[in-house]
């Protein structure tokens, strides 16, 4: 059988021809395109009479970067395509790949246990990669319910907004540390997902995709309108910041830089932020990696491929679907603890449905179900957003150009190939056209 | 009902609208025997099956389901329970498995239940408790079982999609195997395969039969299949039964051939020939 697929995939073999007539293709169509647009200029005169001149010099550059640019995203798309698709690579080059690919996860862990040590003096950065790690932690999240149960869930800014409200609340009025609200409002938030899961249960696809983004929406309107108990548009302030199991990061007589004898710093505790977001989000990602090998991983991702099949099997599709809003929410609530202890302030607009469909742009863009690809795409969509910067205005039109490219480079995302969770002899990735986006 | 007897469907009637896909139909199953279901195209053969698996909810008419675990009236049950605590399965017509999960994963996913059970409803499993790695490295000698049954050993680690379409037939009678049934409904399992694999079919599910005791319905318009195997069979046209017996008297019934004639003559000249 081996033996039949690798043949069946040298037949196909590297072939110049069909590479080549793609780009003359596209080259003519560019030719086409163009030779108005570029080719000749018009403009008018002093006197308002038409004047024009040609422009062959742009036009054959414009039309030789299209020629060229072809053949280098076809030779892209194949080094870096799916599973399957036929390799040009020389097999050096692709066990130096396979090699940098396997190097990358451990790499990418020690590179971010190191941040706050290289860039202890670059608040900025510290700052940034506390963000991107937030966010790295909604998109494994979200991707319980997305990636692995196939529910689209356009709402789950919801379950942040949960779970920094519930710490805000219960530390301002009841004094409670944050080591004992954040499991409170992971609670809170799974409890909501379930609340979201129960009136979805029955919805499918579009429809799925609006309720749950109007239960986000929800959510933000009774936390604008409920003045009392949220504050309303104000929000809530003095939230108290995080403590080191109980010692304080403050410059006081009991703070930790007093206990250590060293100089106090205000970088202690972005260091500290840094550590404790980075934990989480490993936290999540070590559950969810288990989870996916247990019965109820297998359920959620049986329940994306085939729902029907799930029943006939004896699967209670109910109880699935709703421990994986929970799960997935459980997740939110833990960031949104996080989001509102980091920030000491938190107010309705920080829940906007923007974030959820940013932390739905990272499980997307990731490959749905891979939590390397979730954890990639969140470091391009925040860090490569900041990256850009400098370019202003230009910036949106820059990141928009960037996602279409990928989206036609990668359909389905930067890691579209799924992993099994269980196996006798090979432990070979499934091809990314084999498996199914589920019905949401 | 027939101590003897597994499954018994009294007085049956599905109605979709205007149209009656099953017109108060009785028959019943014998514990540890092959039952065919046969008719023409449209007869309602797997409209019988979804009322049995829960899929629809009968118009009227009972379902009665009985063997060493308990007695249970299945219109009354919910789809996955019948399949849970009745222990029934089934395949389906138009294969319906994961077709990105591997063949081991698919027989996995087969045994949710038991391993759910196992790892604590995952409380238990998430720690890595030696219990659950017990049952769950019995989950997977049972998949490898069966993967070795249906002569799929080899491509346990392929995705089921990628697997020729015969394959994928045996795959899902296996999984369907792996969740221990009592009773197995096998719609259509010959369709679609050569003269070989039905042969292999055969004796998968004769092997099934005799070694593991679980009776079993089968809807199957490959007579070589039908008439082979079967202990008894029930014909099916426009929803009414016209006909049942052991596959001799199905084979001289003139009723059957009529109906098989007016139906489709293909499929009438596979009875005749059934009959050499
Ligand atoms: N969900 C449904 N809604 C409406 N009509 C249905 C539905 N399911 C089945 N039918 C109708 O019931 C009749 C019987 O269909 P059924 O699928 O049970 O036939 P069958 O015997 O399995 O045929 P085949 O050999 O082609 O599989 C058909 O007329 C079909 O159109
Ligand atoms: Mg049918």
């Amino acid at each position: 059988m081996a033996a039949n697929a690798s043949q069946a995939k040298t037949a196909r073999g590297p072939d110049a021809a069909f590479i080549l007539k793609k780009a003359v293709i596209s080259a003519l169509v560019a030719l086409v395109l163009f030779s108005l647009m570029i080719g000749i200029r018009t403009e008018a005169g002093s006197d308002g009479q038409l004047t024009w001149w040609t422009r062959f010099g742009d036009l054959a550059a414009m039309v030789a970067v299209v020629f060229g640019g072809s053949i280098a995203m076809e030779l892209l798309r194949r080094w870096w395509g799916p599973v399957d698709t036929v390799r040009v690579v020389p097999p050096s080059a692709q066990k130096v790949f396979s090699f940098a690919g396997r190097a990358l996860v451990p790499a990418l862990l020690i590179f971010t246990f190191l941040v706050p040590v290289i860039f202890y003096d670059e608040r900025y950065i510290l700052d940034l990669g506390i963000l991107v790690l937030t966010y790295v932690m909604l998109g494994w999240g979200l991707n319980v319910v997305v990636g692995l149960a196939g529910l689209l869930d356009l709402g789950y800014v919801a379950f942040y907004a949960v779970g920094a409200y519930s710490y805000a609340l219960l530390a301002t009025n009841f004094g409670l540390s944050f080591w004992i609200c954040l499991p409170l409002a992971g609670i809170l938030a799974a409890f909501f997902g379930v609340l979201l899961g129960f009136p979805v249960l029955r919805l499918r696809g579009d429809y799925l995709a609006i309720v749950t983004l109007a239960f986000g929406e929800i959510i933000r309107l009774v936390i604008i309108n409920w003045q009392t108990l949220t504050g309303g548009p104000n929000g809530i302030s003095g939230i108290p910041r995080p403590t080191m199991f109980g010692i304080p990061l403050t410059p006081g007589d009991d703070g930790l830089a007093t206990l250590l004898r060293i100089e106090f710093s205000p970088t202690h505790r972005i260091v500290f932020l840094f550590y404790l977001i980075l934990a989480l989000a490993l936290l999540t990602n070590w559950v969810t990696i288990r989870l996916r090998r247990l019965p109820i991983g297998r359920a959620w991702e049986a329940l994306r491929e085939d729902e029907v099949a799930c029943r006939a099997l004896g699967i209670n599709t109910t109880t699935t679907k709703l421990t994986a809003f929970a799960t997935g929410a459980m997740f939110g609530g833990f960031a949104g603890a996080f989001f509102a202890t980091r920030q000491g302030f938190i107010s309705p607009e920080s829940f906007t449905f923007h974030e959820s469909a940013l932390v739905l742009a990272i499980v997307v863009l990731g490959g749905m179900g891979s939590q390397l690809g979730v954890a990639l795409a969140a470091l391009a969509m925040i860090g490569g957003f900041e990256l850009f910067r400098g370019l202003e205005q230009f910036r949106m039109l820059v990141f928009g150009g960037a996602m279409v490219l990928l989206m036609i480079w990668r359909p389905r995302g930067l890691i579209g190939h799924r992993a099994p969770t269980v196996f006798l002899e090979r432990n070979t990735a499934i091809s990314s056209d084999l498996v199914k986006e589920g019905h949401g | 009902m027939n101590i003897n007897d597994i499954l018994s469907v009294e007085n049956l009637t599905m109605r979709f609208g205007g149209i009656v896909a099953v017109n108060d139909l009785s028959f019943t199953a014998e514990r540890g025997k092959i039952t065919a279901l046969i008719g023409p195209n449209g007869a309602g053969k797997t409209t019988v099956f979804n009322c049995i698996t829960g899929f629809y909810k009968p118009t009227s008419g009972t379902i009665k389901l009985r063997h060493s675990d308990g007695e249970w009236r299945l219109e009354r049950l919910n789809d996955f329970r019948i399949s849970k605590i009745a222990r029934v399965a089934r395949t389906f017509q138009n294969i319906r498995l994961f077709p990105g999960m591997t063949a081991l994963e698919n027989l996995m996913v087969a045994q949710h239940n038991t391993l759910m059970r196992a790892s604590g409803f995952t409380f238990l499993g998430l720690f890595g408790v030696p219990s659950y790695r017990a049952a769950e490295k019995a989950a997977i000698d049972l998949a490898r079982y069966w993967l070795d049954q249906i002569g799929l050993l080899e491509r346990a680690d392929d995705a089921a999609g990628n697997l020729p379409y015969g394959d994928q037939r045996r795959l899902e009678i296996a999984r369907a195997m792996c969740t221990e049934p009592a009773l197995l409904c096998l719609d259509e399992p010959a369709a679609g395969l050569n003269a070989r694999e039905s042969a292999a079919l055969n004796e998968l599910l004769l092997k099934i039969r005799a070694e593991h005791g679980t009776s079993i319905l089968l809807i199957e318009h490959d007579m070589s299949v039908v008439m082979e195997i079967s202990d008894h069979i029930n014909v099916l046209d426009y929803g009414v039964k016209i006909a049942d017996g052991t596959p001799r008297q199905i084979r001289d019934n003139p009723k059957v051939i009529a109906a098989y004639l007016g139906a489709d003559e293909e499929e009438a000249i596979a009875v005749m020939e059934g009959e050499t």
